[in-house]
Parts: structure tokens; C-alpha cells; sequence
């Protein structure tokens, strides 16, 4: 019975989406090592986990959303504001600061997920539709109030903070360098995973996105938790929306606009259910660097862009395939 | 201290203009197992939501223990001891076991962190104490429905319940599993703990209550010990009408409606040949899963038959899709209106012509004005309890839904109607109004085909009665010759 058990606990590790998300990455990996050894190396990790950076911080944001049952558009939107927004301000009033930038950003992040809070928790609006319009509020109130022009000479601290790099590796075909700011995702993956495992904050997050009724009638403070939800996406989105300026060296208004389906996929690639209730840190993690190998080996191997979004749509195609077609077989397999 | 848990009286509350309860009293003894019994909308579940401080009464008073609430709050009912087991058992499906057991008591006790290993100690302390036995580690979506209540008995024991409400516990289990849940029961009655079951089902009553209070209108039309109730008096307290169990004998006469041949389809039915006649009731009944209701999905082109003839009327017709079935004049009345007869958001009307829209259609326009009429005369023709077609279909009780997916295909003027367990989750006022229905119908030369597992009521309705065991036909009898123990031997009969 014991050892029944045992070797069903391991058979559902080694079926579960994680692992199928492993098993496709090293696919790609030995794929791409098969055709261009010289890719295949250290620079290409660090090239991949440089580009996954911001990346995984707003699917971080996302996946937390996703948990409790909504979905959220917003975020690309709330990132761009607070990014180009704290760069202006910084910019015109003279100050400099990269802890500075953060705080500000992060502060901007809150206040627009209070926004988001509100018409989720209080007006009961489906989370779609609110952060729909929330997000073209917000974008257009940037280029209509704001500014429109990209903002390239940053403060001097702030320009130099994304020329810091935590380690560089010599290969043949230069140098590949980890920027500091690698730390942030990794820091956020921490408390994320902490909060959702740990807290009853984080289990009150998958009790709404199992059963919002259930849980209001267990006694969870709902509105209270979505509110927290939006309002800690928010912070995180500004900060990462920051990070993505320092790391670019330049604030521009458009360039993060549209990333949001893709790390929606990301997510989902990662086990999330759409549905709600299912998704962990570690799965989003894969998500995101599958769909970074792919569209980052792709160009090395010199696939032509446009053949690029194609295979990135199949992957997501065949993933969310994956993920549906095992919730299906739970709902079908016999009950216990 | 006196050995009364729960007292109310005079419980009086109204919603708009409707007074749901009108002054009810309700006593439940420490360990005391009572049932609370009545139709559809008698107020059965305004009184729980009162008990359970999720409603405010507009008058009257709940004394719980000894103690006298003003206004009672769900916090306070469920410190008093008092957990309601609600018939979706309140549980997430996405989390496991082990945690859904545990949660409730660490968010009362005002945890911030989850201790995992308490966790699952708490939950199988809690499992011990009913004799219970789920994997923890498993997530609450793959247990079945049986499974899932004992998770959430578990749950509310754990809140230090001194009285459990169960609302219509035993809906969806199988007989083993009720006779479990009783045992389960009786456990909680010994440790003390009273339990009072909402039902409308009569046997149950009988099997595990020791007293009963029935409610009518929001009123309490009788109450008393349990052996004091026989059949009729249960029925006629429920209903406030004598209710006679008529057999109905329709007359059939020689001119075929329906001649199904030899029709198969894998893994649900095998060879399955019978005639219906004009003015004839057949029911056709058999054990889960012995191709009962699929032979009825078969002739509404839902799951096709593979092989084997259809004829109507004498002609034969090719039924491979819904679509098929309904242009030969059949029309069908699911298992599950729920989810598979009604659309729950949209107006009652809109339901009662969903299946016979184009029939409105003049000239590439929607007649709306016969649509409209057509929709209250079918609420005034099955009385179905509704002001107006305005209103969700979701607003009304089991027995007017199912009324309403009647009128849907009465509407489309069928020349054969087939009803999967028409009385499924109907209180027995609305059942016997729906069996006259049927009456109505097959005087009107319409041809019925009765799926159903519910004996008395094919018993009652029928000329001949189908049995299905194991996807074969087993036979088919007059049922002047049967009686519910013949026909319930017929059925498990090993072919």
C-alpha cells in the first residue's frame, strides 16, 4: 500500500507539467546543440537568463492573478507608466538614484493596482474587462499627459547601474555578461513561492481561484485578498517596469505594450490553469525560459523572425494542449 | 443546562415582497438527528440561512445554547457550534484533502502561516473521528461526490460543531454510500452532536430521523416524532393536498408512432427492438449504466445509433444529429436540466421557445408578439409558478424548471416526446402536476417515452415498461403485471 503509493507519488512527478516542460526544454536544448554546437554554452545561459529577467518578473505578477481566478492585461500598461513616468520625473526634477527610481516606480505600481483592486474587489467587475480598461487608461493617460518621446539620457547613476554586471564570461564569440539586476527575479521567485506555500495570505489566493463561494463561506475576506493582490502585482510591475528601463538604458512608451500575451502563455505553459486555482513559481519559471530559448536560439540559428512567432504560437498551442488534455483525464479518471 | 441546543421562535423574514418564513418554530435537541422536510420554496433554506446568521430574521428569536442572539452574525453561529454542510459542499476542489479539512480551523484560529505537518495532522485526527478514510495528499477534484462530504463533515467537525445542517446530503450518492453517510450520522449523534437533515425524500426520513418538522409556505405545518408520520400524512403535511396514487392506464390504439429495429451502438446498447403505438406510455428503466438513457440520447441523434431502423409513422428516417431528430417531430428531456436543458441566465420565456424559434420566423423577421403570447400561455397552461416571463430561469424551484423544459418541447408541437428521468429533483406537487402533463399529451396522440429509475413512477404511468441490464434489452412487461418489488428484482436480475 505504502510502497503503492510511493511509486504513484513518483510516477505523478515525473508525468507532471513541470517535468513535461523540462522534457521539452531539453528537446530544444539537445536540438540546438545539434545543429549549432557553438551556441550551445555558457553565454547561451546567461543570454537566455538576462532575457528572461523582466520577462519572469511580470509572469510572476500574472501567475499570482491567474491563481486567484482573474487575468490580468493590465500590467504591461502599469509597467510602461510607471517606468517612463518616474524616468521624466527624475529626468526634469534632477534627481538621481537607481534605490530612488525603484521606490518611486514601486510606489506609482501601487497606487494604479489599488485602481485595479478596487474595480476587482469592491465593484465585482471580471478581472478581464477591468484591467482592459485599466490598461488603455493608463497607457493613454501616459501619452496624453506625459510624454511620448523616449527617454534616453538617464540620470548618470541610474545609466551606469545597467553597465553593472554580477559575472562576465569569456567565450569565443565575446563577452557574455550577467547584469546585477538578475538578483530581482530571483529575490521575487523567493517571496512568491514563500507566500503562496507558506501564508495563509497565499493560501486564501488558490481558496478564491478554487471556489470564490467556498471561500467567502469558509470565512475568507475575499475583497481583502484581491485587494492585496493587485496592489503587490502593482508594486512588482513597477519595479520590473523600472528594471526594464535601467536595463535598456532608455524609457519609451510602446515597447512593452503587447508582451502581456505572451507571458500569459508563459504562465499557462507553466501549469497555471486559466480556470484558476493551480499554478506554482517553479512551473512559471519553466514557462518563461522555454518560451526565451525558443524565440532567443531561434535568431542564432538564424530562423527567420516571422518563422519564429509561428513555432512560439505552436509551442503555445501544444502546451496549453498539455495542460487541459491532463486536467481533462483528472476529471474523467475515476473518482476516490 | 437544559438538553435543547437550538431554539427559534416566531422566526419571521421577508425578501421584497414575498415573506418567505412566516413565524416559524424550531427546537433541536443536544444528539437529537431531525429532519426538516417540505417542497421546493416552502422556506426550508431561508431557515437555515437564518440559523446559520447568513440571513437576519425580520422577527423572532434564536437562542443557541442557552443564549440569546439579537442579531446573529455567521461568526456567531459557527462559534456557537452550528456548521451547515451545504449541498456543493463548500470545498476546493483545487486544494487537497489534507488542506481542506484543516483550513477552516486555522483560519479561525488566526493563523498567518501554514504549518504543513499540522496540517495533515489536524486532518487525520478529523478523519479518525468519523472512521474516514481519503488519501491527503490527493486534490479534492478527483474524490468522488460521497468523498468530498465526508470532507467537508470533517471540516465542520473540526469547528467543535455542536449541530450540523445537512442540506439534501444524500442527492447524489449511491445507496452504499447513503447507508455510510447514515452511519457517519449516527457516530456524530453519539459524541453528542445533533444533526438536522433537509430533505424531501421520504425513505431517508424514515431511516435515519428520529423526529421531523415539516414546513409549508414558510409556515411549520407539522412536527412530531418520526413514527407518528405515515406515508400519506408525510405527503399530504408536504404538499396540503391529498395526493392519491393514480395509475394511469392510457388507452393505445393499433397505429405505430414509433418502430425502432435492431439499433446498436458500441459500448452502449446492443439489438434493442420495440414499437410505440399511438396514445402509449413505454418507460424504459434499468441500473446505471445499462443503456437506458442512452437509447433515449440514440433518438434524439445526441450519441447516434450505429446500426439497426427507426421508423416513424410508418416511414423510415435516418436520425444523425439533433438536428435530424427534431425535423421528425422528436423532442427530449434531459437527465440534468441544469446543464444540459436550460439556459440558467436567460428569462423564463426565452427558454420556453428556445427549441421552436424559427417557427417565429416570418419573412426573415422574429415575431415577437407571438413569441410573447406564446410564453405566457405556456406559464398559465403547466402553471408554472413565475410572475412573468421576465425572470432567470435560475430563479425558479427544480419542479417550475422542469415545467418550463417541458413547455420547451410541447412548443415545438412534438409528435414524440422522450423524458429522461422527468421527475429528477421535483417535489412531489410539481411531479404529479407534470405526470398530468404527460397524460395531456399522449391524449393528444403524441407518442411518450419515460426513461426513469424512479419505479413508482413508471408503475404509475406507463403501459409497458423496457428493462435494459447491461445494454440488452431484458424484456419488456405490461405493467398491469408488475409491482415496484417485481420490477426492482427485474433489474438487478443476473441475465
Amino acid at each position: 500500500m505504502n510502497q503503492q503509493a510511493k511509486t504513484e507519488r513518483i510516477k505523478n512527478i515525473f508525468s507532471s507539467n513541470q517535468m513535461i516542460v523540462i522534457y521539452i526544454i531539453a528537446g530544444m536544448l539537445i536540438l540546438i546543440a545539434g545543429i549549432n554546437p557553438s551556441a550551445f554554452g555558457p553565454a547561451t545561459f546567461i543570454d537566455t537568463g538576462r532575457s528572461m529577467l523582466t520577462m519572469l518578473m511580470f509572469a510572476l505578477c500574472e501567475m499570482i492573478v491567474i491563481i486567484s481566478g482573474g487575468i490580468d492585461v493590465s500590467f504591461p500598461a502599469f509597467a510602461t507608466f510607471c517606468m517612463y513616468a518616474t524616468t521624466k520625473l527624475m529626468v526634469t526634477a534632477g534627481i538621481d538614484g537607481v534605490l530612488l527610481s525603484f521606490v518611486i516606480a514601486g510606489a506609482m505600481g501601487l497606487g494604479l493596482g489599488l485602481l485595479n483592486g478596487f474595480l476587482v474587489g469592491t465593484c465585482k467587475i471580471p478581472t478581464l474587462i477591468a484591467t482592459l480598461g485599466t490598461s488603455s487608461l493608463i497607457h493613454g493617460a501616459l501619452l496624453s499627459f506625459v510624454g511620448v518621446n523616449d527617454i534616453t539620457n538617464l540620470p548618470p547613476q541610474m545609466d551606469e547601474v545597467g553597465k553593472q554586471y554580477l559575472f562576465q564570461v569569456q567565450t569565443d564569440a565575446g563577452v557574455s555578461s550577467m547584469s546585477i539586476f538578475i538578483i530581482l527575479p530571483i529575490v521575487l521567485c523567493v517571496i512568491v513561492w514563500l507566500l503562496l506555500r507558506y501564508t495563509m495570505l497565499g493560501r486564501s489566493i488558490y481558496a478564491i481561484g478554487g471556489d470564490v463561494n467556498s471561500a467567502q463561506r469558509a470565512g475568507f475576506n475575499v475583497k481583502r485578498t484581491q485587494y492585496f493582490i493587485y496592489m503587490f502585482v502593482g508594486v512588482i510591475v513597477g519595479i520590473g517596469g523600472m528594471t526594464y528601463t535601467l536595463l535598456a538604458r532608455n524609457a519609451n512608451t510602446t515597447q512593452l505594450m503587447g508582451s502581456e500575451m505572451m507571458v500569459i502563455a508563459a504562465v499557462v505553459i507553466g501549469g497555471a490553469r486559466i480556470t484558476g486555482g493551480h499554478g506554482n513559481v517553479l512551473g512559471t519559471i519553466l514557462g518563461v525560459a522555454l518560451i526565451n530559448i525558443v524565440s532567443n536560439n531561434l535568431i542564432v540559428m538564424g530562423v527567420p523572425t516571422y518563422w519564429q512567432t509561428f513555432l512560439i504560437g505552436l509551442l503555445i498551442i501544444v502546451g496549453v494542449i498539455i495542460t487541459s488534455v491532463k486536467a481533462k483525464r483528472v476529471a474523467l479518471a475515476p473518482k476516490i | 443546562m437544559s438538553d435543547v441546543f437550538l431554539k427559534v421562535t416566531g422566526i419571521k423574514k421577508s425578501f421584497g415582497g414575498v415573506q418567505a418564513l412566516k413565524g416559524v418554530d424550531l427546537e433541536i435537541k443536544k444528539g437529537e438527528v431531525r429532519s426538516l422536510a417540505g417542497e421546493n420554496g416552502c422556506g426550508k433554506s431561508t431557515l437555515i440561512k437564518v440559523i446559520s446568521g447568513a440571513h437576519s430574521a425580520d422577527a423572532g428569536e434564536v437562542v443557541i445554547d442557552g443564549k440569546r442572539y439579537d442579531s446573529l452574525t455567521p461568526m456567531d453561529a459557527i462559534c456557537a457550534g452550528i456548521q451547515v454542510i451545504y449541498q456543493d459542499f463548500a470545498v476546493f476542489p483545487n486544494l487537497t484533502v489534507a488542506e481542506n479539512i484543516a483550513l477552516n480551523y486555522e483560519l479561525d484560529t488566526c493563523q498567518k502561516t501554514v504549518n504543513w505537518k499540522e496540517v495533515k495532522e489536524i486532518a487525520q485526527k478529523a478523519m479518525a473521528r468519523i472512521g474516514a478514510e481519503i488519501p491527503l495528499d490527493v486534490l479534492v477534484e478527483r474524490l468522488s461526490v460521497a468523498n468530498k462530504q465526508m470532507v467537508a463533515i470533517c471540516r465542520a467537525l473540526l469547528n467543535d460543531a455542536k449541530l450540523v445542517i445537512m442540506d439534501e446530503p444524500t442527492t447524489a450518492l449511491t445507496a452504499r454510500e447513503v447507508a455510510r453517510l447514515f452511519d457517519v450520522i449516527r457516530m456524530m449523534q453519539e459524541n453528542g452532536i445533533a444533526v438536522m437533515i433537509v430533505t424531501h425524500k421520504l425513505d431517508e426520513v424514515y431511516e435515519i430521523a428520529e423526529t421531523l418538522t415539516i414546513l409549508r409556505n414558510g409556515e411549520k405545518v407539522a412536527e412530531g416524532p418520526i413514527n407518528e408520520f405515515d406515508r400519506p400524512r408525510f405527503i399530504k403535511s408536504m404538499t396540503g393536498r391529498d395526493i392519491e396514487e393514480v395509475f394511469y392506464r392510457p388507452e393505445q390504439n393499433d397505429n405505430k408512432i414509433l418502430e425502432v429495429q435492431g439499433i446498436s451502438r458500441e459500448g452502449a446498447f446492443q439489438d434493442v427492438t420495440f414499437d410505440l403505438y399511438e396514445g402509449d406510455v413505454l418507460g424504459i428503466t434499468g441500473l446505471l449504466g445499462s443503456g437506458r438513457g442512452e437509447i433515449g440520447e440514440a433518438l434524439f441523434g445526441m450519441a447516434p445509433a450505429t446500426s439497426g431502423s427507426i421508423k416513424m409513422g410508418g416511414q423510415e428516417i435516418k436520425i444523425k444529429s439533433v438536428g435530424d431528430a427534431m425535423k421528425n417531430g422528436v423532442g427530449y428531456v434531459p437527465e440534468d436540466r441544469l446543464t444540459e436543458g436550460l439556459f440558467l441566465e436567460l428569462p423564463i420565456g426565452t427558454n420556453t421557445i428556445a427549441a421552436s424559434v424559427k417557427s417565429y420566423l416570418h419573412g426573415g423577421r422574429l415575431d415577437y408578439k407571438a413569441m410573447n403570447e406564446s410564453m405566457w400561455k405556456w406559464i398559465k397552461d403547466l402553471s408554472v409558478a413565475a410572475p412573468s416571463p421576465e425572470p432567470p430561469i435560475k430563479t425558479l424551484s427544480g419542479g417550475n424548471q422542469q415545467k418550463v423544459v417541458l413547455a420547451k418541447w410541447l412548443n415545438t408541437k412534438p409528435r414524440l416526446l422522450i423524458l429522461n428521468g422527468p421527475t429528477v429533483g421535483v417535489d412531489i406537487g410539481s411531479k404529479t402536476d407534470i405526470h398530468k402533463i404527460l397524460r395531456g399529451l399522449v391524449a393528444d396522440g403524441v407518442g411518450v417515452i419515460v426513461i426513469s429509475d424512479d419505479l413508482p413512477e413508471l408503475i404509475q404511468n406507463c403501459n409497458r415498461v423496457l428493462i435494459m441490464r447491461g445494454g440488452k434489452l431484458a424484456g419488456c412487461f405490461e405493467t398491469t403485471d408488475l409491482d415496484e418489488t417485481k420490477l426492482s428484482a427485474l433489474l438487478s436480475e443476473q441475465a
